[in-house]
């Protein structure tokens, strides 16, 4: 018994219960038919295509700005590398490295002028941070409108700017997915994807054990202690948010690819809620966070949304509009459940 | 002038009263009877259980969410079970509070008449009940304006709080429980502690008026002189003990002080040094910290090599604010030396690149990193300044887990830190041992000279010795200076060598452990000089 209480105590009560909901769910989905090893392949790529996007969660949260609903910058540095890859006429793996390498600097840059107006709002980061992800959202429809892209795969054919959806076939659609990817018992396992997100891990897990990650870790942790520990809480503060925008950035690339798509306009509005969730379900807090929690999270997450839309759209097959209605349910259900649940997990 | 029936006739009777916070007793017989147009002070060191009597006093919630108080009150002969300041307030008893609880935004008047406002029905009220009556300002205005034309101040009574200054805010809360009809008693918590001489004078002043129309005044202080001026009984509360009552003709400020002070001294007080062959290892010079609540007002300061210093004084005096000014914790000017090289202020990290450490009084806020292993707590600092604990690969450094962890077993053992490992995190140790951790990180740095603030606050006895014994031990073997801040009187007289007391951010003086309790009461009241500079020249 108390092995059970220490196990619940660990894994953390939320976590157990959405466990338990994602079963019901793979029952009802064997129950019904769908094929569930579909609905396995499908988790594992989404779990790798997010789990960058998620990852970008962990450095704010240590550096003490809290959840980093502030993604979307980073987001449109990551777009604007993939545009310029394909500006560039580039194909395969150089287009993706250079989307890369080019979104990473201009996160960093975006990145330390985000820091800077967080550091003027203590206490409200989170709020603050919605709205200025959502401002450079709006604010970069117009820059797809003006931006001088001239490759055709890009614009519109008629009329001025860039298109709302433009295809990556051909040039490194699904690359990272398909490289070493393999079936085993029906299920495909998109070995480029997660080996490239459990390598971002890596790094991200490696830079916490260094002098400035220790540093920031205590900045964010306890900023007065940090203080009185000759930290320059502000600088890591800074440091944390451009390490998050960075990793955003590399985040919407690896998704892009993965879905085959760059989505532009009104796209990366809501992505930084999708990312939150994730890391929360996993177990981290606003304090808190560390790479387990990203990966059990995203796992989590995204699992449900694979599994949940099939079972609620064969439930609910002759009334095709509610299933609509039921995914949307479903997936801020899950985003509200994960925000109420903070805590946990240790 | 008062008739024997008056005398008899107590307005607050408060009746052999004790409080027990989870098992600790703070409180134990304590009888307080106020006549009415009385001024009685209230007098004690800090933690002599002053605030804890007036939350009684009041209803607060934090003592009946712990279980309730023993003993009785009860107000105009009537026994009284008060469980909410509201209900005190019915009771007519009221507060002027030490931090002012007035809102910033709203009118004298507003703030005067707050929750008791004089309204009139109107259209909405008869529908919706008598919470959306109109407010009459006239007759608020009226109100205020003779509560405080009582006092004495020329103030226009619809001019906003917010941007008066001090010495106003505090008679605008002052008038504020003068307008409450029924009232009997009133408390002064620390009145004078904000204002400047002048203001204070004033203060007193108003206190005698109010107590001449009868209003009994309960004055909680630790200025001797005032008491001396305005009170006409005293009661002395020492270690949450009643220690004497007296009336103020039959007592003078020496035994004031040695009544608040004096403790049967059980532990033993340090060995004077008498060398005078020590050079100075830190060199203060005119100090000014700009610490809230704790100002440094320029102290010059010379600490000895291999000396406990102690540095003792009333709360909000300074006395905390001095090793957080050096530490660079807080805005600070002036001239620190160490072995004769300029320590650089206001910059934490070069202070302790310089070899100073600090084990701060805020252990919880400051001291700790809560929810993070012991060992990391223990190096975290020594890595950050020091590079210690650490592997370099070319410009990347790795932290070095053998390496903290040995060393902070090391420390665990040596400190006698109780825990069940060096990965337990530092929110469920107990107070000691939260403090030995903060001590460990200190001495990880391996510093030359050590401050300490309030080693001891918050811990149960058997901890607190421990840790002075650590402190004691660390100056005897390593010959460490420490500089250890700390309210509590006795404990300083048990290990330093020399102690400081500080009055109003200045040095008042240095006396050796083994001084009088007289003296230490007078230097921490600030009249030490003032009453020995008479005597010296009365002597003349």
């Amino acid at each position: 018994m108390n092995k059970i209480k220490e196990f619940v105590d660990r894994f953390g009560l939320p976590r157990i219960i959405i466990v338990a909901f994602l079963l019901l769910l793979c029952v009802a989905a064997i129950m019904l038919e769908i094929p569930i090893t579909d609905l396995i392949s499908d988790a594992l790529v989404r779990t790798g295509m997010n789990g960058i996007l998620v990852l970008s969660m962990v450095p704010g949260i240590l550096a003490g700005i809290g959840l980093n609903f502030g993604i979307p910058i980073g987001i449109v540095c990551g777009l604007l590398g993939g545009l310029l890859a394909i500006q560039f006429n580039l194909t395969g793996f150089t287009a993706f490295f250079t989307a890369v390498a080019i979104s990473i600097p201009l996160a960093l840059v975006a990145g330390y002028f985000y820091g800077l107006l967080l550091n003027r709002v203590k206490g409200s980061e989170m709020t603050i941070a919605t709205y200025v992800g959502f401002s450079i959202v709006s604010l970069m429809s117009i820059g797809w409108l003006v931006l001088p892209f001239t490759s055709e795969d890009m614009r519109w054919p008629i009329g001025t700017g860039l298109r709302t959806t433009i295809t990556l076939q051909g040039r490194y659609e699904r690359l990272l997915n398909d490289w070493g990817s393999f079936n085993i018992m029906n299920v495909t396992v998109p070995t480029g994807l997660l080996l490239f997100m459990l390598f971002f891990c890596f790094l991200v897990w490696a830079y916490l054990r260094t002098r400035t990650g220790v540093a920031m870790i205590a900045a964010g942790d306890n900023p007065k202690f940090a203080t009185a520990s000759g930290i320059n809480v502000n600088r890591m503060r800074v440091t944390g948010t451009m390490l998050s925008t960075a990793l955003s950035a590399v985040g919407i690339v690896v998704y892009s690819q993965s879905f085959g798509f760059i989505q532009l306009y009104q796209a990366p509005m809501f992505m930084s809620f999708a990312a939150v969730a994730a890391v929360l379900i996993g177990g981290a807090s606003i304090k808190k966070a560390n790479i387990t929690n990203v990966i059990i999270g995203t796992l989590l997450f995204q699992s449900l949304l694979v599994v949940s839309l099939p079972v609620a759209n064969k439930i609910l097959a002759d009334v095709s509009s509610l299933a609509e209605i039921a995914r949307i349910v479903i997936s801020n259900g899950i985003i509200l459940y994960a925000l109420t649940q903070i805590g946990g997990g240790e | 002038m008062n008739t024997d029936h008056k005398n008899d006739h107590y307005v607050l009777d408060m009746r052999d009263i004790g409080k027990v916070y989870y098992g600790t007793r703070v409180l134990g017989g304590i009888n307080l009877q106020l006549k009415p147009g009385e001024i009685h002070a209230v007098l004690g060191e800090n933690g002599a259980g002053k605030s804890t009597l007036m939350n009684i006093l009041f209803g607060m919630s934090v003592i009946h969410n712990t279980g309730g108080f023993e003993g009785q009150v009860v107000v105009d002969g009537e026994e009284t079970f008060i469980t909410s300041p509201v209900e005190a307030m019915h009771k007519g008893i009221g507060m002027v509070h030490q931090e002012f609880m007035l809102i910033p935004g709203y009118s004298i008047t507003e703030n005067i008449k707050l929750n008791r406002e004089i309204t009139n029905p109107g259209l909405l009220s008869r529908i919706a009940g008598k919470r959306l009556e109109i407010l009459d300002f006239d007759a608020m205005n009226k109100d205020a304006r003779k509560a405080l034309d009582k006092l004495g101040l020329n103030i226009e009574e619809w001019v906003k709080v917010a941007g008066l200054p001090v010495s106003f805010m505090q008679f605008v809360e002052i008038a504020r429980e003068l307008d409450k009809e029924n009232l009997k008693v009133l408390v002064f918590d620390e009145p004078t502690a904000v204002l400047t001489e002048t203001d204070a004078d004033r203060l007193l002043e108003t206190m005698r008026m109010i107590a001449s129309e009868g209003i009994a005044i309960l004055f909680i202080t630790h200025r001797l002189d005032e008491v001396k001026r305005v009170a006409d009984r005293i009661t002395v509360l020492r270690d949450g003990q009643h220690v004497a009552t007296k009336n103020i003709e039959d007592t003078d400020v020496f035994e004031m002080a040695n009544l608040m002070v004096g403790r049967e001294i059980k532990m033993t007080t340090a060995e004077v040094d008498t060398s005078t062959d020590k050079k100075v290892k830190l060199e203060i010079k005119d100090l000014y910290v700009d610490m809230p609540g704790e100002v440094v007002k320029g102290i010059s300061l010379d600490i000895l090599d291999g000396e406990i210093l102690g540095v003792g004084g009333l709360a909000g005096q300074g006395k905390i604010g001095l090793a957080n000014g050096i530490m660079g914790l807080y805005e600070s000017e002036g001239s620190v030396m160490l072995d004769g090289k300029e320590v650089i202020l206001n910059n934490p990290e070069k202070a302790l690149k310089q070899g100073l450490a600090f084990v701060s009084e805020d252990r919880r806020g400051i001291g700790l990193l809560l929810d993070t292993s012991i060992e990391l707590n223990i190096v975290i600092t020594a890595m950050q300044i020091q590079r210690q604990f650490l592997k370099q690969y070319g410009p990347l450094s790795q932290r070095e887990n053998n390496r903290i962890r040995q060393h902070a077993l090391k420390m665990i053992e040596e400190l006698d830190i109780r825990c069940t490992g060096p990965q337990q995190i530092t929110r469920r140790l107990s107070g000691g041992n939260q403090q030995k951790v903060c001590i460990a990180r200190a001495l990880t740095l391996n510093p030359k000279v050590l401050f300490v603030s309030e080693p001891t606050r918050g811990i149960d006895v058997g901890a607190k010795k421990l840790v002075l014994d650590t402190l004691v031990q660390l100056n005897k073997e390593h010959g460490m200076t420490i500089i250890m801040t700390s309210s509590e009187l006795a404990e300083l007289r048990m290990i330093s060598h020399r102690i400081a007391i500080i009055n109003e951010g200045k040095l008042e003086g240095i006396l050796p452990p083994n001084a009088s309790d007289v003296d230490f009461g007078l230097m921490m009241a600030g009249e030490y000089h003032k009453v020995k500079g008479r005597e010296v020249k009365a002597d003349e």
